[in-house]
């Protein structure tokens, strides 16, 4: 449980977002790009088992070039400790004092930390993990041994979190089932508005009542088609939504030659692409401002994308179109969000339980599930998210080989 | 095989540029202005000179090349020793080499940095890539907090405590009392180390040096020559230097030392009670301990009742930093590898900044360097002697 944070004076002018150190060498961005997927790993040598860190080009005891970074199992001993009363940096200036720790892994490596306030001063077990810092850079943390992931208890590890308690959040779709869910999953994880959009506010559908009982719930009109609409509501709002969470689109299912005309799939590229470009440029600049607003600032974006923005499932060929556009889109999102430490969260589910996948065999994601994940994810302060079984099995292959998966996505689409 | 002496090298002229804390000129100008003061000191002039060590980490981005054209300097040897606090002793060993090998007849080893507002900053943010990639980012408390945790360390380990490193500061204060190039003369006592500010736990204010811009030089040249010239000199009569030693140690709780000492003592034909001075690497007082114990000045581990033993003023029975060190002179960069070596050269010469250690014919200089990730990883050190 994180504190409530205190309401802020309005007189006071919000203060601007700073990150920390953001430079780092291409290998070393290595531990980021593990980190934004929720996991601590490390360089370990395949030619003679060598952990090491810092990262470097080539294993320290045998010169292999062959480094693959392993998943750690995070135990380890604090070896030393220090609390920082002085920074050269201006980030760091503004949150001193700030605890460090030199831990020595069970694989080995000696690694520099951020030190949890709970961590019992040294000889002590620590568990090391890896998250993203407010630059959106991988850093190491070490625990007390016996902390199981949540490390609200030490609010200046907060930041390394996206946690929706307390928080003011903005749901773009309310009436799909997975935005039902993501309404419900927020207001139990604490959040302390939650803002559901509408495009069509004058049509009733299933599940509204009970959306619109709960106490944090306000609906908002919002078509994300409609580029006056989007930027009255982003006027409107903007400047309080502390998390976005853009779950809208348009969902048809076809290939090229089972279409006639451009005319649906201009549609899904209104929603699932333009949509998203008008909500950055209605919301962006007002969220970015607000990237260091006291104890509840603006801290995460989360666009619910689709596998197949990875590699195109051609049975639904204009869909994972849309979707790689916007994927492509968010990169250049996380990029301009980036100075004001706003994450940009990923999501990447397999096919969704719901009407459009309804040919489609098991297993299918269940929208409650990619609600929890989500949530999850935002507690974790990860990037990217493969919600699912299907998700997590199409990034191993796509990672593997993804000229490999074009083709047994081509082939998918031809048997099925 | 065994090492070769350093027979036949003299060394002459320490100078230093007065430091600042803060200089708007740049290392370049830091640079040639002790050129200059060495060979007013020498009596030489720049073309006698063919041989140039120089150390910086503000020169960028020039090196030791760029350089040569800056100052109007045709060289026939040229080295660039890039080894932050090593440097110093780094250079002579280079230096008498070239001499003793007849590469170069008179080389000038300088060091130089200058001190802009936010000059420190920057050299830490980019200092290395492993500084970069996994210290850095981690408070951006530069070499303070790499400190703090060697520190923290031996505390525990070896049961030192924070007035033992008080009674180092306080001794070195009194040195620089009458060294009217040091920055910081304001008296200390151990009430005032004791009782200062918090900069990373364990670490105080008086533990840290101050960063200033400044610069050190001295010749290196055939004894012949200096004779020649009617030149007082020192001759070396050891010198080693480490890197990277003992990597499998967790935390820093050694340098390079302890593998080379014996051979350097060896070398040397005397032992460190023969020594009438040490000057030690003082960046944080936990590394000047680090020498201490591992040059053989006491025993390893016993190094906080080797000081509760001795007294380190320039009139105590273990003259350490007679001029002060870097915690009182202030930190020139790279010049701060230098700083020892050339305050060592003025004792054996009879010329010190501030006061004589008296009778003084032999002393010890060592170097410590460039902290890359969690430990410095060069070490040097020389024996030297009164011609």
């Amino acid at each position: 449980m994180r504190a409530r944070p205190r309401l802020k004076n309005p007189i006071l002018r919000t203060r601007q977002p700073l990150t920390p150190p953001m430079p780092r060498s291409r290998t070393a961005l290595g531990l980021t790009a593990q980190a934004a997927e929720g996991r601590f790993s490390l360089q370990r040598c395949e030619s003679c088992g060598q952990v090491q860190y810092p990262p470097a080009d080539s294993c320290r005891a045998c010169l292999s070039e062959e480094l693959l970074w392993t998943p750690m199992s995070g135990r380890g001993e604090l070896l030393a400790h220090t609390t920082l009363h002085h920074s050269n940096d201006p980030f760091y200036r503004e949150r001193l004092p700030w605890r460090l720790g030199l831990t020595r892994l069970a694989e080995g490596p000696v690694v520099v930390a951020h030190l949890h306030r709970d961590c019992p001063p040294p000889p002590a077990a620590a568990r090391v993990t890896a998250k993203l810092d407010k630059a959106g850079r991988g850093v190491l943390v070490a625990l007390p041994a016996d902390e199981l992931g949540d490390m609200s208890t030490d609010p200046r590890h907060g930041e390394f979190s996206c946690d929706p308690e307390h928080r003011k959040v903005l749901v773009t779709d309310g009436k799909s089932r997975v935005g039902q869910a993501l309404v419900r999953e927020l207001a139990a994880a604490g959040a302390a508005v939650v803002w559901v959009g509408q495009a069509e506010p004058w049509k009733k559908y299933a599940g509204q009542d009970a959306i619109e009982k709960l106490d944090q719930a306000t609906v908002v009109p919002l078509d994300l088609t409609d580029e006056r609409g989007v930027k009255r509501i982003g006027a409107e709002i903007g400047g309080r939504v502390d998390i976005l969470i853009n779950n809208a689109e348009l969902h048809r299912t076809q290939g090229i030659a089972g279409s006639a005309g451009a005319e649906l799939a201009r549609r899904e590229m209104e929603v699932n692409y333009l949509g998203l470009l008008r909500l950055a440029q209605a919301f962006g600049p007002a969220m970015r401002a607000r990237g260091a607003d006291g104890g509840a600032s603006a801290t995460a974006w989360v666009n619910v994308l689709s596998v197949y923005a990875l590699s195109n499932y051609p049975p639904q060929g204009t869909y994972s179109a849309s979707k790689a556009a916007a994927l492509s889109l968010s990169q250049c999102l996380r990029a301009e969000m980036q100075d004001a430490g706003i994450r940009v969260v990923n999501v990447f589910p397999g096919p969704i339980d719901e009407e459009w996948n309804q040919t489609l065999p098991p297993p299918k994601l269940a929208p409650e599930r990619l609600a929890r994940d989500i949530v999850q994810g935002l507690r974790d302060g990860v990037e990217d998210l493969f919600p699912g079984d299907v998700a997590k099995e199409w990034l191993e292959r796509w990672k593997d080989n993804p000229k490999v998966l074009e083709r047994e996505l081509a082939l998918e689409s031809h048997t099925a | 095989m065994s090492r070769h002496g350093y027979e036949g090298v003299a060394l002459v002229a320490p100078v230093t540029v007065p430091y600042r804390r803060y200089s708007t000129r740049d290392a370049h100008w830091w640079i040639a202005r002790a050129l200059a003061a060495l060979l007013k000191d020498s009596g030489l002039k720049k073309d006698d000179i063919d041989g140039l060590g120089i150390s910086s980490f503000t020169l960028g981005p020039d090196t030791a090349v760029g350089l040569t054209q800056h100052l109007g300097m045709s060289l026939r040897w040229l080295d660039h020793v890039p080894m932050g606090g090593a440097s110093g002793v780094v250079c002579l060993r280079r230096a008498a080499r070239a001499v003793q090998a007849g590469d170069a007849e008179i080389v000038a080893c300088i060091a130089g940095d200058t001190n802009h507002v936010d000059t420190f900053r920057r050299t830490l943010s980019t200092f290395s890539r492993f500084a970069q990639d996994a210290v850095y980012p981690y408070g951006s408390g530069g070499p303070n907090a790499s400190f703090a945790f060697i520190t923290d360390w031996w505390m525990r380990q070896y049961g030192v405590g924070r007035e033992d490193f008080g009674k180092l500061c306080v001794a070195q204060r009194r040195n620089a009392m009458d060294n009217p190039y040091a920055l910081l003369r304001k008296p200390l006592d151990l009430e005032d180390y004791l009782g200062a500010r918090v900069i990373a736990e364990p670490l105080r204010l008086f533990d840290c040096v101050m960063p200033c811009a400044g610069a050190d030089g001295y010749l290196v040249m055939t004894a012949e020559r200096a004779e020649a010239l009617g030149l007082d000199s020192v001759r070396v009569l050891g010198a080693i230097e480490r890197h990277n030693a003992f990597p499998d140690d967790p935390v820093q709780v050694r340098g390079g030392w302890a593998l080379d000492r014996d051979e350097l003592w060896a070398q040397a034909g005397v032992g460190a009670s023969d020594m009438d001075f040490f000057q030690a690497y003082d960046d944080y007082p936990v590394i000047t301990l680090m020498q201490i114990e591992e040059l053989g000045f006491c025993p390893s581990g016993e190094g906080a009742a080797f000081i509760r033993e001795h007294e380190f003023a320039y009139d105590g029975d273990c003259p350490l930093n007679t001029c002060g060190g870097q915690l009182s002179m202030g930190q020139a960069g790279a010049a701060g590898g230098f700083l020892g070596l050339v305050e060592a050269l003025r004792q054996l010469l009879g010329r010190p900044l501030g006061k004589q250690v008296a009778g003084a014919t032999h002393g010890a200089v060592s170097g410590f360097g460039m902290i890359n990730y969690d430990r410095g990883l060069c070490s040097a050190a020389a024996v030297l002697a009164r011609s």
